[in-house]
């Protein structure tokens, strides 16, 4: 196996007193889709941040993508990509322009992108809807657009945070076969979610309590090792330990 | 408070320029009943809770609320209905315990006078009474939410996806929550776009595209699954998924969690020879290491049986 495409060593974040990320170290192979779990508060979004090169850590170390976030975070910024809970596509371009506008942003060149348009609006099926405005397509098709966006200038690894809140079970698991395939052709994939049934399609997954990684294993081997029959039972079990049933 | 339905609504229609956000939607929702609308974001969820609080008047169709028109007896509707929005619509400058007596003042009572309604969630959020509401968890949010929602003593609740962008843990809780108001009696009319949460209802009806899928308990929707449906797994997802939907009978394979299912479209075909034929055509394709195990539908099997239909005709 190659290098990991994902390395945190004690990676540790202080706002003041607070202690937001608490010396959390983990690997994430190539390749593989890897669950980032944690209640609202648990520090999932302060340790993604540190991950994509925008926040300095406190202490601690990580490299992703084969670069160190902290002496080479622009680097690491293109060689991610990301895609936010509240995906910042332009509801006032068309599809292909923002197509357009983010390939420039991260350098491809014009006739990649023209390539690569082509070949994002027949995977997503858009090819109808190319010169529509963003914001008349459907939410389905808009997380489906920013996933592909993100993937534009063909990152090692991509950081997704809750990519699939609000739409139906349909377009909900069309979205995450396109994470399989993406995972399938060598790109590394981390996740967040509030679905708890989605945990269970990444290879592994680790779960955040209080700024510290309480669990970590494929879905398996973290019931097992919390003692629980379902993923849900897990959370329960680690989130709020006094009221497990 | 009366023994006639909690909610009426008839034929409700709301178009938004050339949008129909909502389609002939009728429903009643019983006294006492946690009813739930359960469907994706842009279904019409929000657009038909605006209609039966009275903030929004249908194009066509009818609505009663507590025996009461939404549309000529709004005045007498809004100080008995309790209602909690979709976005969070509280003083985010307003510390806690202000925010809830500023509703208090609106609805001219007092918390002390709402202690015995709110009391289960108080308990909860008292320790922050003195902290900004804007820098509250998420969790939190909803609860205080819930409470302002509660302290005029509503005959009637309306929460608009009170669980969405809140983790499970918290979502249990509020659920929990909402047990304990209804064991009081209280009829709550609640949408999510959570599948699993339609367990915690008396009733629901899923909701896609401005239409009613189909309305009934959890229980009867769930046994109302029309075709054999399995769980298949395997190592090679990805595989095990296009290999499904090569099989001749097939008429759905989806990833579910640890598993993947597959619906066959033979009605009333017998199990085991189902499981023998796919077995024989993944180890054809190549798949080793599977397992088929005949299985119930979850609500969401449920919806996408029926999505899937809705999109055929």
């Amino acid at each position: 196996m190659s290098e990991p495409a994902i390395t945190a060593r004690d990676l540790t974040r202080r706002f003041g007193s607070f202690t937001a990320v608490n010396a959390i170290t983990f690997e994430v192979e190539q390749g593989e889709v890897f669950g980032f779990l944690g209640a609202n508060g648990a520090g999932k979004t302060t340790a993604m941040r540190m991950l994509i090169g925008v926040l300095q850590p406190t202490s601690g170390s990580a490299t992703v993508a084969g670069f160190d976030i902290k002496t080479q975070p622009e680097r690491v910024r293109r060689r991610i990509g990301y895609m936010s809970q509240k995906f910042s596509l332009y509801e006032d371009l068309t599809v292909r322009e923002n197509i357009t506008l983010y390939g420039g942003i991260y350098g491809v060149s014009n006739q990649d992108i023209a390539t690569r348009t082509g070949e994002i609006l027949t995977r997503i099926g858009l090819e109808h809807a190319g010169n529509e405005l963003v914001r008349d397509i459907p939410l389905g098709w808009k997380q489906q657009l920013a996933f592909s966006v993100a993937l534009l200038h063909r990152p090692g690894v991509v950081f997704l945070d809750e990519p699939t809140s609000g739409v139906d079970p349909i377009t909900r698991r069309r979205f995450w076969e396109l994470i399989y395939e993406t995972a399938a052709q060598g790109t590394t994939v981390l996740i967040t979610t509030h679905y708890l049934d989605e945990a269970e399609y990444c290879r592994r997954i680790s779960i955040m309590v209080d700024g510290a990684i309480a669990a970590m294993g494929t879905p398996t081997e973290v019931r097992q090792a919390v003692g629980a029959a379902t993923l849900d039972d897990v959370f329960l079990k680690l989130t709020r330990p006094g009221a497990a049933a | 408070m009366s023994d006639g339905p909690a909610v009426e609504a008839r034929g409700l229609v709301r178009r938004f320029g050339e949008a129909e956000a909502l389609r002939e939607v009728s429903f009643e929702v019983g006294p006492g009943e946690v009813y739930g609308i359960i469907g994706p974001d842009g279904a019409g969820k929000t657009t038909l809770f605006r209609i039966l609080v009275t903030l929004l008047l249908p194009d066509a169709g009818t609505a009663r609320v507590l025996g009461r028109d939404v549309v000529k007896d709004l005045w007498d509707l809004r100080t008995r209905i309790g209602y909690m929005p979709g976005r969070f619509s509280l003083y985010p400058d307003l510390s806690v315990a202000e925010n809830l007596a500023f509703f208090a003042a609106l609805f001219d009572t007092t918390i002390a006078d709402a202690q015995a309604t709110i009391a289960p969630i108080w308990v909860q959020l008292e320790q922050f009474a003195g902290r900004r509401a804007g820098a509250l968890s998420g969790g939190m949010k909803q609860k205080l939410a819930l409470c302002c929602a509660l302290v005029h003593r509503p005959e009637i609740l309306f929460l608009d996806e009170p669980t969405t962008g809140v983790d499970a843990v918290s979502r249990k809780e509020f659920w929990d929550l909402l047990g304990r108001l209804r064991e009081g009696g209280l009829p709550i009319v609640v949408s999510t776009p959570y599948m699993d949460e339609a367990s915690r209802c008396d009733r629901v009806s899923l909701i896609q595209a401005g239409r009613f899928l189909v309305t009934d308990t959890p229980t009867e929707i769930s046994r109302g699954y029309p075709r054999p449906l399995f769980a298949v797994r395997g190592p090679n997802v990805l595989g095990l998924l296009s290999a499904l939907r090569r099989f001749p009978h097939t008429a759905g394979a989806w990833p579910f969690g640890e598993a993947l299912h597959y619906t066959d479209d033979r009605e009333g075909a017998d199990a085991e020879q189902i499981g023998r034929e796919l077995t024989a055509h993944l180890e054809a394709a190549g798949l080793s290491g599977v397992s088929i195990a005949p299985i119930g539908a979850s609500i969401e099997d449920a919806f996408m049986w029926r999505m899937a239909q809705e999109r055929a005709a």
